[in-house]
């Protein structure tokens, strides 16, 4: 590329005065890179303030946060909303609820989502590819539009059967699949297809059963789009707000992202450090996996087409 | 496969007579067994209830009588409806169009740096899309806070007006949306770098040749070359935009005097705390001709993707 460019206006047949006045390449594509650096700087202080504003916050005791002083910066650094929270009952029942559930919903969703696409991408029924291009319809089909129905049904069921669904922190194991599965299926199909035929047609001719394809051969190749489906299932059962908004109330049965808005701010009387200290927590464990895993997290964010 | 889904058949059809373990045997009844329990969540949890939501529009407030679309006309008569359309158009469009403004300039910025850092960068840039987003609102709250705002303070040492961020209207609109620019565009930014980076540097040098600036190789080149990436990029957003709740809810809850409501936040306060659940459904129902025109285009644009593949 550069060398290319270079030979294009270096090469211009003893044009020096052109030359002179553009200045050399190198050093325009340097300026070119300060300038690229300078922007990004900027993009950066924009996005991550909020997170940054959290982390100088959560350190301020509330006395601190009332004063009259620089709100971006710590005079007094704490560690007190940490402790309080930390040790404070509901708080660790909020992280328990979220733990169980998004793992469960983690586990739920590759399970089905892996068959699922093992048998769309390669097995073939009728109907088949209707239902493929089905799970990618449904994986547009938004939360805020089914919660209202789910309620209903929900009320409905408890009228029928006497099984209480509403205000159950276990409720939820069953609604998050419905945004999780569409997606994790239509990622695991796409990779699913990338696998080279020849690969099972030989473990066939060896006498695998489509089990063992699956399991041997399909699973192992597509390890990097599991993890992708994974991340990208807990990441969304983790931050989902609407569906325990609707469906739980009592401070036992909340996940975390409920739990600390409806929680620590009471009425008009807002404990920042807290919040502040409870929103860092909560956005902690999607944060250290994204630390970690950010290449299949990126994967599975451009696999396909995502949300955003 | 085309040949063993043949043979398979035609061995399934030699032992078809009545033996059920036959059929259990045959593949693509196999295909369907492993296919099942994603046919049961989104038959269950996802098509019947929307369809059901349909149904439940239709009904009274105590659900006992059918008023056909008499809570449609009923909000039609209602001012506060139609302020809520207008605020969600322009939220959805608003939003949309800043955040593929932005990821499409970040993106050519961080693929101008030298592939060493490129990592870096991208992984800080990233960080509000992975945030809860209801958690990264909670901190805007607080930065937009009546009187402990962060940014006036830094405003008034500027000498500049303090801005009552979530009290007026119009600046409460604008505070929304600021915030939903900031979970989405790090999306854009990364689906454009991917797409930034599968466009040949051959096509560059050539435009070099012919003597284009930068401006020009983004035009004629990159833009051409990325509009399907861009396209579906915008309409997928354009759909959660316009499906938003967490931070409108978190940030304004509809406030002030309803002016910042979106469609799934006044559903919310009509149908779960209202009480009036037809009604509720009735609003989030609005949602559908938007997200079903959307889907029927990215639909085709996924189709012509694959085509190309």
């Amino acid at each position: 590329m550069s060398t290319a460019t270079a030979v294009a206006t270096g090469g211009a047949p003893g044009g020096a005065p052109g030359a002179v006045r553009y200045g050399s390449i190198s050093r325009e594509r340097k300026r070119a890179l300060y300038w690229s650096y300078f922007f990004l700087s900027l993009f950066v202080v924009f996005f991550l303030m909020p997170p940054i504003y959290m982390l100088i916050t959560s350190l301020k005791s509330s006395a601190e946060i009332g004063a009259v002083t620089n709100p971006w910066w710590v005079y007094h650094p704490t560690l007190e909303n940490y402790v309080n929270l930390l040790s404070s009952k509901s708080f660790l029942t909020f992280f328990k609820n979220s733990a169980v559930v998004s793992v469960l919903v983690v586990s739920l969703s590759i399970i089905v989502s892996i068959l699922a696409a093992f048998s769309l991408a390669r097995m073939k029924f009728w109907g088949s590819a209707t239902l493929a291009t089905g799970v990618f319809l449904t994986y547009l089909i938004p939360d805020t539009l089914l919660f209202i129905p789910l309620f209903k049904i929900f009320a409905w069921i408890h009228d029928k059967t006497g099984i209480e669904l509403i205000n159950h922190w276990w409720v939820l194991i069953f609604l998050y699949p419905t945004l999780t599965v569409p997606f994790c299926t239509w990622i695991m199909i796409g990779y699913f297809s990338s696998i080279p035929k020849e690969l099972d047609e030989a473990a066939l001719i060896d006498g695998a059963s489509y089990f063992q394809i699956l399991t041997r051969v399909f699973i192992p190749v597509a390890l990097p789009g599991i993890i992708a489906a994974t991340i990208f299932a807990f990441t969304v059962s983790w931050a989902n707000f609407l569906y325990p908004l609707a469906f739980t109330t009592s401070e036992d049965q909340l996940v975390l992202p409920v739990g600390i808005v409806t929680t620590l701010i009471k009425g008009d009387v807002y404990n920042w450090g807290q919040i502040m200290t409870g929103a860092l927590l909560g956005a902690a464990p999607p944060l250290i996996i994204y630390a970690f895993l950010m290449d299949y997290y990126i994967a599975g964010l451009t696999a396909g087409a995502t949300k955003g | 496969m085309a040949d063993a889904v043949a043979s398979d058949l035609r061995v399934a059809a030699v032992g078809r007579r009545g033996n059920a373990r036959s059929i259990l045997r045959r593949k693509s009844t196999v295909a369907f067994l492993m296919a099942l329990p994603l046919i049961a969540i989104i038959l269950c949890l996802v098509v019947y209830p929307a369809f059901y939501a349909i149904h439940l529009a239709t009904l009274n407030k105590s659900m006992t009588k059918f008023v056909g679309f008499g809570n449609f006309l009923f909000l039609f008569k209602r001012s506060t409806f139609w302020m809520v359309v207008e605020q969600s158009v322009l939220f959805a469009v608003t939003a949309v169009i800043f955040k593929a403004v932005i990821g499409f300039i970040v993106a050519h910025f961080v693929h101008n740096i030298p592939l060493k850092g490129q990592r870096k960068w991208r992984g800080m840039l990233l960080i509000p899309w992975v945030i809860p987003p209801a958690m990264s609102t909670l901190a805007w709250l607080w930065l937009f806070d009546p009187s402990y705002s962060a940014f006036n303070w830094i405003f008034a040492h500027l000498g500049l007006p303090s801005i009552p961020w979530l009290g007026n209207p119009y600046w409460a609109r604008f505070g929304v949306i600021l915030v939903n620019v900031w979970v989405g565009s790090p999306f854009f930014m990364i689906m454009y770098l991917a797409a930034l980076k599968s466009v040949p540097d051959q096509l560059h040098e050539a435009a070099a040749i012919d003597g284009a600036n930068w401006l020009q190789k983004i035009w004629y080149v990159n833009l051409p070359m990325m509009r399907n990436i861009i396209q579906i990029t915008g309409l997928f957003s354009l759909i959660v935009t316009f499906a938003n709740f967490d931070i409108v809810k978190i940030l304004t809850n509809g406030g002030p005097v309803d002016q910042t409501h979106v469609f799934a936040t006044w559903a919310f306060t009509l149908g779960i705390w209202g009480n009036d659940l037809p009604l509720g459904a009735s609003v989030s129902l609005f949602m559908f001709p938007i997200l079903g025109t959307a889907a029927i285009f990215i639909l085709r644009n996924v189709r012509k993707r694959g085509n190309e593949a």
